[in-house]
């Protein structure tokens, strides 16, 4: 029998329902909408006092409304009225309407927490239920502030119904998950764990999730929730397939407990105890067994239900990572459901897959499904299954197969999908890079990538195949002559250009002996696609030109002809322009010795890691690199990569932080952000290492091309100022810091630009830009006045032991400081170790006669050497964790002192430097933040989060790094922003 | 789980589910992405996908879609079955459910999905102690109809003991 006749149609209801449905368009429906809303309104209004019926039936509708898309500001009242009627439809509408329409008014919040609190005191279930539901639905901060801590006793009271004691855990999850603080441990937990021996199978399902997520942050407090839940799950397992009546579902019993007990197990290493783990391995392997086992029903719920367990059973195995034996018998289930005719079983198969091939047990048996997956790529019908074979076939890949896999993937690339071609051309170049026996292979595949598909072939690919190939002089000749090759197709990809461009300009000479490939021939094979391709490589192109003229001094009148020429010469393009300028220029008056030491060929890259595999890192989270990671399994591949740079930390101190954060997931600090202008591209590939150059006030491209040009004229103005190396005062020749000092340093604390002081004689102004452990600070003095000042003489002071800890290196300046004149000082900074204060600026001079001084702080904070660090959420909760001595925390709660605004917080918190994570706090109004600190002696991981809380103007902060006085230092100075 | 929603083939959204905070604005972002992205896959493609950081798993029961996102570590197919332990609690409850009872009595199809899911986790799994809530429920609120009649509050507590 239908419900509707089951005492509650409301006629009302369905025929507005109907009027909606009937409605022919869009404006139709909003129109009707539009005459019911005015309808409600005017009841609500109207002075005669509605029944329940009617309140509910219109709340109703107003529901029906809003879940069509609509917008809905009334009507809240009327919902909150019913939560107090006692009949149950009414209350249940009202609690409906208020779970879906939750509603910030304060007074409605109190209004609904007083009706909550009646029914959870009512001691009737189904209303205590209908509140806990309530609960779970909005599960809103305010809701945990008024039942966070009643709900734990409801949950374990002795007289609380099964159904009560279900809604209650999960109750408790839901509002454990939105605020964790507001959740008290506390003896209940204890009862709550022996939940796990409930009679009541429904009470042992919702448990087991709590505990789940509870035991994650405090896996001591819960351990013994580890024989429990194997004690239930072998009794599960072991029961035939009708004893567990209506848990039983399609003949396989309790899948989702038996799934949510084998997750809860993945919290905790394999038990200790010998007794629990042989019963857990038994477990395990009757699973394994059961799936050998023919069907006991044709329907796929019954082989769904099995192999969710089976899966699970598998991510067990997978986690404890220790049983061989099982290991391969997990890989050999995988192996059979590779060729189910389920593709459901197939997905989930190539995925588990990837994992069991990153453990040293199952990696060989997991290989020898090679052929069925590289089918699997190219016969699969739906593209997210072949993606996961391409992500199993990279996961596989190690020396014996690399070449096999390679090429299966480059064919695989010509019909791939558009949507994963760029992740395929990432991790072919880096199996091509990685396990390159031979470098003339892996040019090729390189350049077989640019021509299948040069679209997806992204910068730091071909960034990377001009590194190798500079660094390693036996393949420059092939490459030289592979490129001349691909670049002789009629109709050849601009990044084979660029390849082309950078590799001839470079190592061009040792082909130029073939006549075929002459000096002129290649000049003109390069030309003849100029005009075809972007300012950005025409901009290589060029200096490819200039250093052809050193090269090949025979082409230098055919190459001076072409920068001469008007196209160039007065290009529109400042960039290609000035180029041409410059390039003319210096071809004409630098000797031949000159333009041979300019000119020279680039030195050897300094080895970091592939920036390639921090892409690929980037694009698909931590972990995406799977055991190709650090080559643990295949320590040999360091010398064919260069491998992973091992950082001064990793080596020297064995600190907590070394890996911390995860630092070969962060991107590497040498490759700049992927943007597409002449500028950063050049200097990507021109630059020499990864901090050099800060690039600072000069664009980078300036700096790259300074090194051919005289020293820049500041220089000689220094040189004349005085000659005699400026000792830095003592702290005690200078006087004390300004009152003002501390505000005026914490006003730069997010920001690195700005004036730093000012007063009627002198404005300071500071630029900055900090990189890896290395800063460059530009300090501007103004002389307001229209007299000159004399013996200015600023000088930078290092109190304390902040002489080991900082490094800063000044530039004097001129004396004299002409009247509205301005000079400028450029710093250059060195982070050796974490520091706390500031170092001090002194600045002096004699003004009138009059000596003046002032001693500020230095905008230099030890968050200036933050590297922000991405991270998806399970990561850094991983790492939450694993800062959780109570000293590696710093927190504090303060009261906001500017407006609260969201947008202003997150640019504070990346001006502090760290990175901002999204969907990591499972409240949005959070923030998480997380970057590495570097220094120059160790590096520092930081993660933070920040609890804005609007009602009460207040904030949390809480910081958790490595090492203590960092994390009360960094706390202290970012709750000064806000 | 972070959420449920059920649609039509014509992309009408007829449930939705959330068990994480969004605001409404995402949420219908969210809802147009997914709905269009499911519904242009094909009839014989696999029942999941990634999406941004999360798994997706549907499948479609005659009109309707039921599509659920669920967290990197949550087990696929155990999904699937609960899309279609609720599927068969609304055909129990509604008798041969069609989408038109979705529609008619959406409220209903909450209450059951609260029954059965709560916080983003299974609840109950037994199909007759769902229903057994719900009919309680139905049961108590037409006995409280004939309470309020006769002023017999008392029988309230016969009813739950008979049940």
């Amino acid at each position: 029998m239908p419900a509707v006749s089951k005492g509650d149609g409301m006629r009302g209801l369905a025929v507005f329902i109907s009027d909606i449905r009937n409605c022919k368009s869009k404006e139709a429906e909003i129109k009707r909408i539009n005459k019911e809303l005015a309808n409600i309104r005017s009841k609500f209004k109207g002075d005669k006092a509605l029944d329940g019926y009617s309140k509910k039936k219109y709340v109703c509708k107003l529901l029906f409304i809003f879940l069509l898309g609509h917008d809905i500001d009334f009507g809240h009242m009327e919902a909150v009225n019913l939560l107090s009627s006692n009949k149950y439809t009414e209350k249940q509408i009202g609690y409906l309407f208020i779970s879906v329409l939750v509603n910030s008014n304060s007074e409605l919040i109190r209004l609904i927490n007083n009706a909550i609190k009646n029914d959870l005191a009512s001691r009737n279930p189904t209303f205590m239920c209908l509140a806990l539901h309530c609960i779970a639905n909005v599960g809103s901060r305010e809701m945990g502030e008024a039942f966070a801590a009643d709900i734990p006793r409801i949950l374990v009271a002795g007289d609380s119904m099964d159904s009560v004691k279900q809604s209650a855990a999960l109750c408790l999850l839901r509002l454990y998950k939105a605020s964790p603080d507001l959740v008290p441990m506390g003896e209940w937990t204890a009862r709550v764990v022996h939940l796990l021996n409930d009679q009541h199978m429904g009470v042992v399902t919702a448990a087991v999730s709590l505990i789940t997520c509870l035991c994650k942050k405090n896996p001591d407090d819960f351990k013994t929730c580890i024989s429990l839940a194997v004690s239930r799950l072998s009794r599960i397992v072991s029961s035939a397939s009708t004893d567990l009546q209506d848990y039983t579902y399609y003949f396989v019993p309790a899948p989702w407990l038996s799934v949510k007990l084998l997750r809860l197990l993945q919290c905790y290493p394999p038990p200790e105890d010998a007794a629990v783990k042989g019963r857990l391995v038994e477990c395990l392997e009757t699973v394994l067994n059961k799936a050998q086992e023919p069907p006991k029903s044709k329907k796929v719920q019954h082989s769904n239900a099995k192999n969710a367990i089976l899966f699970e059973t598998i991510s067990l195995i997978i986690h404890y990572d220790s049983e061989p034996n099982l290991l391969v018998r997990a890989c050999n289930q995988l192996g059979q459901f590779l060729q189910h005719r389920e593709t459901n079983l197939r997905y989930l198969a190539l995925e588990s897959m990837c994992t069991l091939a990153s453990s040293e047990f199952s990696h060989e048996a997991v290989k020898t499904h090679i052929d069925t997956v590289i089918n699997a790529l190219k016969t699969e019908r739906d593209v997210s299954v072949r993606q996961r074979a391409a992500d199993l076939l990279y996961a596989m890949c190690d020396r014996s197969n690399a070449k096999q896999i390679v090429s299966e993937m480059l064919r695989y690339l010509e019909t791939a999908d558009y949507a994963i071609r760029e992740e395929i051309v990432l991790k072919v170049a880096i199996l091509a890079e990685k396990y390159a026996v031979d470098y003339s292979w892996y040019v090729d595949t390189i350049l077989n990538l640019i021509r299948i598909a040069g679209d997806y072939v992204s910068e730091e690919v071909w960034y990377r195949v001009l590194q190798i190939v500079t660094n390693r002089d036996d393949v420059q000749g092939y490459a030289a002559k592979t490129v001349f090759e691909a670049l002789q197709a009629p109709a050849c990809h601009e990044n084979m250009v660029k390849v082309g461009g950078y590799i001839l300009g470079e190592f061009g000479n040792l082909i130029a002996g073939d006549p075929r490939s002459s000096p002129p021939v290649q000049f003109s094979l390069l030309h003849s696609k100029f005009h075809l391709c972007s300012v950005a490589t025409r901009a290589l192109l060029l200096s490819t030109y200039i250093k052809f003229i050193n090269l090949f001094p025979e082409t230098k009148a055919t190459i001076q002809g072409v920068l001469r020429a008007g196209s160039q010469l007065r290009n529109a393009d400042v960039e290609l322009q000035q180029r041409a300028v410059e390039y003319l220029t210096l071809s004409s008056v630098a000797s031949t010795d000159v333009l041979a030491t300019v000119l020279e060929e680039m030195p050897p890259f300094p080895e970091r890691e592939s920036s390639i595999l921090a892409k690929l890192k980037r694009k698909k989270g931590p972990g995406a690199g799977s055991a190709l990671d650090d080559g643990r399994r295949d320590p040999s591949s360091n010398d064919v990569n260069g491998g992973v740079e091992p950082t001064p930390s990793t080596v020297s101190t064995p600190s907590p932080s070394a890996d911390l954060l995860g630092l070969r997931a962060a991107p590497p600090p040498a490759a700049p952000p992927a943007t597409s202008g002449a500028g950063n591209l050049l200097v990507d590939v021109f630059s020499d290492g990864p901090a050099a150059q800060p690039g600072l006030g000069p664009t980078p491209e300036e700096a790259f091309l300074s090194e051919l040009e005289p020293p820049a004229p500041e220089s000689p103005m220094a040189l004349l100022a005085d000659p005699a190396p400026a000792a830095d005062p003592g702290p005690e020749d200078i006087g004390p810091p300004i009152p003002e000092a501390d505000e005026l340093l914490n006003k730069f604390v997010c920001k690195n630009n700005g004036v730093l002081f000012e007063n009627q004689l002198l404005q300071i102004g500071v630029k900055s830009e900090f990189r890896q452990n290395l800063g460059r600070m530009y300090l501007f003095y103004g002389n307001k006045t229209s007299v000159q000042f004399q013996n200015f003489s600023p000088t930078v002071v290092h109190p304390g032991d902040l002489q080991t800890q900082l490094a800063v290196q000044t530039k004097r300046v001129a004396a004299q400081v002409d009247g509205g004149a301005q000079v400028q000082q450029v710093l250059n900074i060195e982070c050796l170790r974490d520091f706390l204060t500031p170092p001090l600026l002194s600045v002096r001079f004699r003004y009138g006669g009059a000596p003046q001084s002032l001693t500020l702080k230095l905008p230099v904070t030890i968050n200036k050497f933050f590297q922000p660090t991405e991270m998806a959420a399970q990561d850094f909760f991983q790492r939450w964790k694993q800062l959780s001595l109570p000293q590696q925390e710093a927190q504090k709660i303060f009261k906001a002192n500017h407006p609260m605004d969201a947008e202003v917080t997150k640019a504070k918190l990346l001006g502090f430097g760290s990175a901002l994570l999204d969907n990591v706090d499972p409240n949005p109004e959070n923030f998480v933040g997380a970057g590495i600190i570097q220094t120059k002696a160790l590096q520092v991981g930081c993660l933070l989060r920040l609890e804005p809380n609007a009602q009460a103007q207040m904030y949390r902060l809480t910081l958790r790094t490595s090492k203590e006085p960092v994390s009360r230092h960094l706390c202290e100075l970012l709750a000064q922003q806000f | 789980m972070q959420f449920m929603l059920l649609f039509s083939r014509q992309g009408k959204l007829r449930l939705q589910k959330w068990y994480v905070p969004l605001s409404d604005k995402e949420k219908k972002k969210i809802t147009r992405e997914l709905v269009q992205t499911v519904l242009a896959r094909k009839p014989k493609m696999c029942s999941f996908l990634e999406w941004r950081d999360l798994k997706i798993v549907y499948k479609r029961y005659a009109s309707l879609y039921f599509c659920c996102a669920i967290e990197d570590q949550d087990n696929e197919l155990i999904t699937l079955e609960i899309i279609h332990r609720y599927v068969e609690l609304l055909d129990k409850y509604f008798g041969s459910v069609c989408e038109l009872d979705i529609i008619f009595n959406f409220e209903k199809a909450y209450f059951i999905l609260d029954e059965f899911l709560l916080g983003g986790e299974v609840q109950e799994t037994s199909k007759k102690n769902v229903l057994k809530a719900i009919e309680q429920a139905d049961l108590l609120q037409e006995v409280f109809f004939l309470c309020c009649l006769t002023k017999a509050i008392g029988c309230l507590g016969e009813v739950w003991e008979g049940s």
